[in-house]
């Protein structure tokens, strides 16, 4: 039995014939259904974990692209209209000189949702595939994309609070696009993935793969 | 806060000892033991809680159990920022902006509204559900969950569930993240109108970024400890 990276060999509640609460950590003995301190449901590892973090990653891949196409933000300056998508709106806002709000929404709204794409996708892969990045790497990546998710959902309300306060009359205002709704679907969908990952798959991979991958 | 170091009494528990019912043997052995909630190694933590610090995984290195001294003034002191913050921003306008003799102000129910055309309407929900609803309901559960436990009464019915259904809606309660989104958006409006904002707005917003950075650094094991504990007796 090869354990992963560790000085000492570690015993993990499934090995040990247990089940360890997700939420609580507290140790049952099998067929117990709900933690005896928390009252979570048991499960030693989430049930169908893998299929729903590549279905909900899937869904927000297909929301991603409309809401890319469509324009994120319908300004009106003197009467005169303009639409602007995402990145488009980043451009604008570097011709006009303000680099960096165009760099605060350019990371929340492109690296951050690219970034979670690729990341949630690397390690659903490493779960069935031998990867590189080790162990500690990865339940780090974890971390950070469980983390930084839900804060890629500061572009809608910037676009909601724009279109609720600059209502100037005729000299400016702002309405928000159809790419709204289609961003803030991609990141509950991508949210929806993370959480849905369970972190001791991470580990049993670990151990999977062998020692030079811990 | 001090120590980040790992104690010595949070040890792994090795996987040498083979045959025989291993889980009696771990369950029989004395003293708690835990799982890891990220990797699933199992530790023995007899000794509870550290004093200062927190004790890490021997496998993953993340956090086991935390000192609690603090803990739920924090979690607690977050809830109440976030119910001040929100309650008033729903009743008061809390930006106005004004440009050329026009003016204009925006309540955060305006805000969630400005999603009511279109394809974007159901997004007015969502939006009402992430910076009022799901905020608030969450402050209301952790203060039920944890006021008790604060002053050092037993706790309520139902405290158990309170705080599982506010570990849920964690994710999806975005006051925070609203609040960033408002300075963003300040700074885009800035170039073409004046923007009017009183200094109470700014000690909010430092005091909810502040808790907020605080109460992820919780951890919820020691809670869920404490949690048992006040509940039996």
């Amino acid at each position: 039995m090869a354990h992963a990276g560790n000085p000492q060999p570690v015993l993990t509640a499934r090995a040990a014939g247990l089940i360890g609460c997700a939420t609580c950590g507290c140790v049952s003995r099998p067929g117990t259904a709900h933690c005896p301190r928390c009252g979570s449901v048991l499960h030693s590892r989430r049930p169908g974990s893998l299929s729903k973090v590549w279905a909900w990653w899937l869904a927000g891949l297909i929301a991603y692209v409309p809401a890319n196409l469509f324009p994120m933000l319908e300004s009106t300056f003197l009467g005169r209209r303009t639409d602007s998508t995402i990145v488009g709106g980043v451009v604008d806002l570097v011709h006009h000189g303000a680099y960096f709000i165009a760099g605060v929404v350019f990371f929340a709204s492109v690296l951050i949702p690219v970034g979670k794409f690729i990341a949630v996708g690397y390690l659903a892969y490493s779960l069935r595939y031998r990867v590189q990045l080790s162990g500690h790497m990865r339940t780090l990546l974890y971390e950070v994309v469980e983390f930084i998710g839900r804060w890629s959902m500061v572009d809608v309300f910037v676009v909601a609070i724009l279109a609720a306060l600059v209502n100037l009359g005729f000299v400016v205002g702002f309405r928000p696009g159809p790419a709204a709704v289609f961003f803030a679907l991609s990141v509950a969908c991508t949210m929806v993935s993370a959480l849905s990952l369970d972190p001791r798959l991470i580990w049993d991979a670990v151990e999977r793969d062998g020692p030079d991958h811990g | 806060m001090t120590g980040t170091a790992a104690i010595a009494d949070a040890g792994g528990i090795a996987a040498g000892t083979a045959g025989g019912d291993r889980a009696a043997r771990v369950l029989d052995a004395g003293g708690e033991v835990i799982a890891c909630t990220v990797c699933d190694a199992l530790h023995s933590v007899g000794a509870g809680p550290p004093m200062h610090g927190r004790l890490r995984c021997t496998r993953c290195g993340s956090v086991l159990l935390r000192a609690p001294r603090g803990a739920l003034d924090s979690i607690l002191g977050g809830a109440l920022a976030t119910v001040i913050l929100v309650i008033s921003a729903v009743f008061f306008p809390f930006l106005e902006i004004s440009a050329k003799g026009l003016r204009s102000a925006a309540s955060l129910v305006d805000v969630a509204f400005a999603f009511s055309e279109g394809i974007t309407a159901p997004l007015a929900l969502a939006v009402i559900l992430m910076i009022v609803v799901l905020p608030v309901v969450r402050a209301a559960a952790l203060g039920w969950a944890l006021v008790p436990l604060r002053l050092g009464r037993p706790a309520l019915p139902g405290a158990k569930r309170a705080f599982r259904f506010a570990s849920r809606l964690k994710p999806w309660s975005m006051a925070e993240v609203f609040i960033i989104g408002v300075v963003v958006a300040l700074v885009k409006i800035g170039g073409m109108a004046t923007v009017s904002l009183g200094p109470a707005f700014w000690e909010l917003t430092l005091i909810v970024l502040i808790v907020a950075l605080e109460s992820t650094s919780l951890c919820e094991k020691t809670i869920w400890r404490m949690l048992e504990t006040r509940s039996r007796s």
